[in-house]
C-alpha cells in the first residue's frame, strides 16, 4: 500500500513562497492564476493489513510528526500497490 | 542558579549558551545530552539552544521534539522548572507545544542575520526583571523560519494573559510593520506560557552577553533568571 500525503498551510497563514510563485505567474501572462499554495508532498509505503488499518495509523501518522496542524492541514489517499 | 544546556545533533549555539553562563556569569552549568532522559529536579534553568536540530528537516523542531529528554523537560516545566527555548529552541517549545503558536519562513523567503531592536512587553517575568527602566534590548537575530504565527482570536488571549515577552520595535521602542523583521504576527519575538516559566524567542541572546563583544543586552534575561532562582 502506498500513502500519498499532502500538507498546505491553512487558511489565513502567510505562504511567501506561494505568493512569490503567483506573482511570477501572472508576470509571465497567466492572468488567471488567482492563489497559490505551496506545500509539501510525501509517499509512504506501507505495510498494512487492510485499508481501513492504514488510514487509521497514517492519520496518526500526520497529526503527530507529518503535519503541524497549527498551521498546516493534511489529507492523503491510500493506493493499492500490488 | 544550576543550568543545563539540551545539545541535539545540529544545535550550533549550545556552546555559546554554555559559555555565557559558566564562564561570564560563573554558574554551575551542564550538558545535557538529547537521548538521555534525565531528572531535573535539581536543576534551576534549562535552555533550548539554537542551530539546526536534525537538520531542520520536515520542520524546525518537528524530530527534535520526540528526543528522550524532551519527556524529562515536559515533567520538569509542568512543576515550574524554568526553561528558555532561543531561536531553533523556541521552535521545539512549539513543536511540543509548551509555548503556543508555531514559526513559519520569513516574510522576504530570507535567512536574516542582523542586529534588531525588541521592545519588552511583559516586564514582570523571571526573564525580563532584571531589566529595570530599560524597555528596549538591541539582541541578534539569525533565522530562516522566525515568522511566528497564532491565530488572531489566541494571539489577544497572550495579549490579555501578558504572554507577549518581547516584539520587535525601533530604537525607540516603536512596534510598528518596518521594525518587523520577518512578518511574524503583532510583531511578535518571544512568548511564554501562561505560568510565565517557559519562554522561547527568536533573538539571541546569547550572542550579546559577554563584554568582549561590544553589546552586552543579552545578559539581562540571563541576569533576571539568576535574580530569580
Amino acid at each position: 500500500m502506498l500513502a500519498q500525503i499532502h500538507v498546505t498551510f491553512k487558511e489565513g497563514v502567510l505562504d511567501p513562497q506561494g505568493k512569490t510563485v503567483h506573482h511570477a505567474l501572472n508576470d509571465l501572462g497567466y492572468e488567471e492564476v488567482l492563489d497559490v499554495n505551496i506545500g509539501k508532498y510525501l509517499e509512504i509505503k506501507l505495510d498494512s493489513a487492510s485499508k481501513e488499518e492504514a488510514e487509521i495509523r497514517v492519520r496518526e501518522m500526520c497529526e503527530q510528526l507529518l503535519a503541524n496542524t497549527v498551521i498546516e492541514s493534511f489529507r492523503f489517499t491510500l493506493v493499492p500497490t500490488d | 542558579m544550576k543550568c543545563g544546556i539540551v545539545v541535539f545533533p545540529g544545535s550550533n549555539c549550545d556552546h555559546d549558551c554554555y559559555h555565557i553562563l559558566k564562564h561570564v556569569l560563573n554558574q554551575e552549568t551542564h550538558w545535557l545530552w538529547h537521548k538521555d532522559e534525565v531528572n531535573l529536579e535539581s536543576f534551576d534553568l534549562v535552555v533550548l539552544p539554537g542551530g539546526f536540530s536534525y537538520g531542520d528537516y520536515l520542520r524546525a523542531g518537528a524530530i527534535a521534539r520526540f528526543s528522550p529528554i524532551i519527556n524529562s523537560i515536559i515533567s520538569f516545566a509542568k512543576k515550574g522548572g524554568k526553561v528558555l527555548g532561543i531561536c531553533n529552541g523556541f521552535q521545539v517549545l512549539l513543536e511540543c507545544g509548551l509555548l503556543p503558536g508555531a514559526l513559519i519562513q520569513n516574510q522576504s523567503r530570507k535567512f536574516i542575520c542582523k542586529n534588531v531592536f525588541v521592545n519588552i512587553d511583559n516586564p514582570d517575568t523571571s526573564f525580563t526583571q532584571g531589566c529595570g527602566e530599560n524597555r528596549v534590548l538591541e539582541i541578534p537575530i539569525a533565522h530562516h523560519q522566525g515568522s511566528y504565527y497564532i491565530d488572531p482570536y489566541s494571539l489577544t488571549e497572550l495579549e490579555e494573559n501578558g504572554q507577549i515577552i518581547f516584539r520587535y520595535c525601533d530604537k525607540s521602542g516603536n512596534v510598528s510593520a518596518e521594525s518587523n523583521p520577518n512578518g511574524s504576527v503583532g510583531s511578535v519575538a518571544g512568548v511564554a506560557n501562561k505560568q510565565k516559566n517557559i519562554m522561547g524567542m527568536m533573538p539571541h541572546p546569547e550572542r550579546c552577553a559577554d563584554p568582549l563583544l561590544s553589546k552586552t543586552d543579552g545578559q539581562i534575561i540571563f541576569q533576571s533568571l539568576i535574580s530569580n532562582s
